[in-house]
């Protein structure tokens, strides 16, 4: 096997577990980790990262790295320590609900005088804020659909069926220029941004991460399948009002065509989305594997929480008049496009 | 033929459907799902057309972008 000759390169560490991850991908030893996975915050920069680059072997690998590391034992054992740390975490803090019903019904009430991101930025952000947003966002929408795409084998009869519909339209219909990851780097470009794929992972904190992680844990694991389809429900029933908003927010700022078309588009086809995930895919799921309905719960709930911690990550930076993104980089995204 | 009556207990979703017939979801509280492609003749003129392989309907008029659904018709809570 030889390297990878092109793709992102790998970042740099934030942490022990991060640099023993990295470290081994460089030098094509084993990762020496030690004792340091067992004992990371399940949600800070270290761990996240550390995963991060784990999963990334299986989207797009790194420059310079041998791509059949993606099933390198040593390399799995840690990453199984580190996503047991950050579930049991999840399970343990995000757990809200017992039913899927339960926890889409909650989805499906819109809140009066919202003040989440969306809500925000259509009201007063800024173009640098929509840029920070952008930048951040990147990591999940340069990969959007592409994990739940894994889940297909493991779906049958009319989930299967629904999955594959909806997925069909996030790559696109069968045309390049449609599929959801090329609007969005469309956006980028508006908004002046590099939309080159991994070129903000430094700018995104662990808060991001998480929220790309988690999507990568459900759509890797067979066993996760119920709280993928949980999780891809509560990301099409909460994107059509967020998109509205956003679009809004493009809008005002002046950021573009392609950045207002992005969220215009959302807000029609993920209207269609979350019917077809509710009615097909998570009623079909469960209609021949009712045992998975806590899970699917369960994955309705994790992704509502680290959506809503990104989103205090960044309100809290705005409010205090400061960048949401690592230090490293703010310099570098600030430059005029 | 004539209508036929409404049959209570039955559930198309889980039957495939005749070759000749466009299904159509129908709920109380949500828009109206209808297999695409489709083109729409609105009442004040104009047509509106989508290639999407199922649209959903506006049926609570609340739509900003009419005839399309865009989940307007959910209820709103003041806490949160």
């Amino acid at each position: 096997m030889s390297d990878e000759p092109t793709g992102p390169m790998l970042p740099q560490d934030r942490g022990p577990v991060s640099a023993a991850m990295i470290g081994a991908l460089r030098d094509g030893g084993p990762p020496a980790v030690g004792e340091a996975a067992a004992t990371a915050d399940p949600y800070g920069d270290d761990l996240q990262l550390a995963l991060y680059v784990a999963y990334e072997l299986h989207y797009r690998g790194f420059a310079g790295v041998d791509p059949a590391r993606e099933w390198d034992p040593e390399l799995l054992r840690v990453r199984a320590v580190l996503e047991r740390r950050f579930l049991d975490a999840l399970r343990a803090d995000a757990t809200a609900h017992e039913s899927a019903t339960a926890a889409l019904d909650d989805l499906l009430v819109e809140p009066v005088g919202g003040d989440g991101v969306p809500h925000v930025l259509e009201r007063s952000g800024t173009r640098s804020q929509l840029r920070e947003y952008a930048a951040q966002r990147s990591l999940y929408h340069l990969k959007e659909a592409d994990p739940h795409a894994w889940v297909l084998p493991r779906l049958w009869g009319r989930a299967k069926a629904g999955m594959a519909a909806v997925e069909f339209d996030e790559f696109g219909g069968g045309r390049a220029e449609r599929v959801h990851a090329q609007l969005f780097a469309d956006l980028m470009a508006d908004l002046g941004l590099d939309t080159t794929y991994g070129r903000y992972v430094e700018a995104a904190g662990a808060e991001m991460l998480a929220v790309v992680n988690l999507m990568s844990l459900f759509g890797l694991h067979r066993a996760l399948r119920g709280a993928l389809v949980g999780h891809f429900a509560a990301v099409e029933v909460t994107s059509s009002p967020a998109s509205r908003r956003l679009a809004g927010a493009m809008r005002r700022a002046g950021a573009g065509p392609a950045a207002e078309f992005f969220y215009d588009e959302h807000v029609e086809a993920d209207a269609v989305h979350e019917q077809v995930v509710r009615h097909e895919v998570v009623d079909g799921l469960l209609a021949v594997e009712p045992h998975l309905e806590r899970d699917v719960a369960f994955g309705i709930d994790a992704t509502g929480f680290l959506d809503d911690r990104f989103g205090e990550r960044l309100l809290s930076a705005w409010q205090a008049g400061e960048s949401s993104l690592r230090r490293a980089i703010e310099l570098d995204l600030v430059r005029v496009p | 033929m004539p209508n036929e009556a409404p049959d209570p207990t039955a559930d198309v979703r889980e039957r495939p459907a005749a070759d000749d017939v466009r299904r159509i979801y129908l709920q109380k509280d949500g828009p109206m799902l209808v297999e695409g492609p489709v083109e729409v003749q609105l009442e004040d003129g104009g047509v509106a057309t989508s290639d999407r392989f199922r649209v959903a309907l506006c049926t609570c008029r609340r739509s900003r972008r009419y005839p399309w659904c865009d989940t307007s018709h959910r209820r709103r809570r003041r806490d949160r």
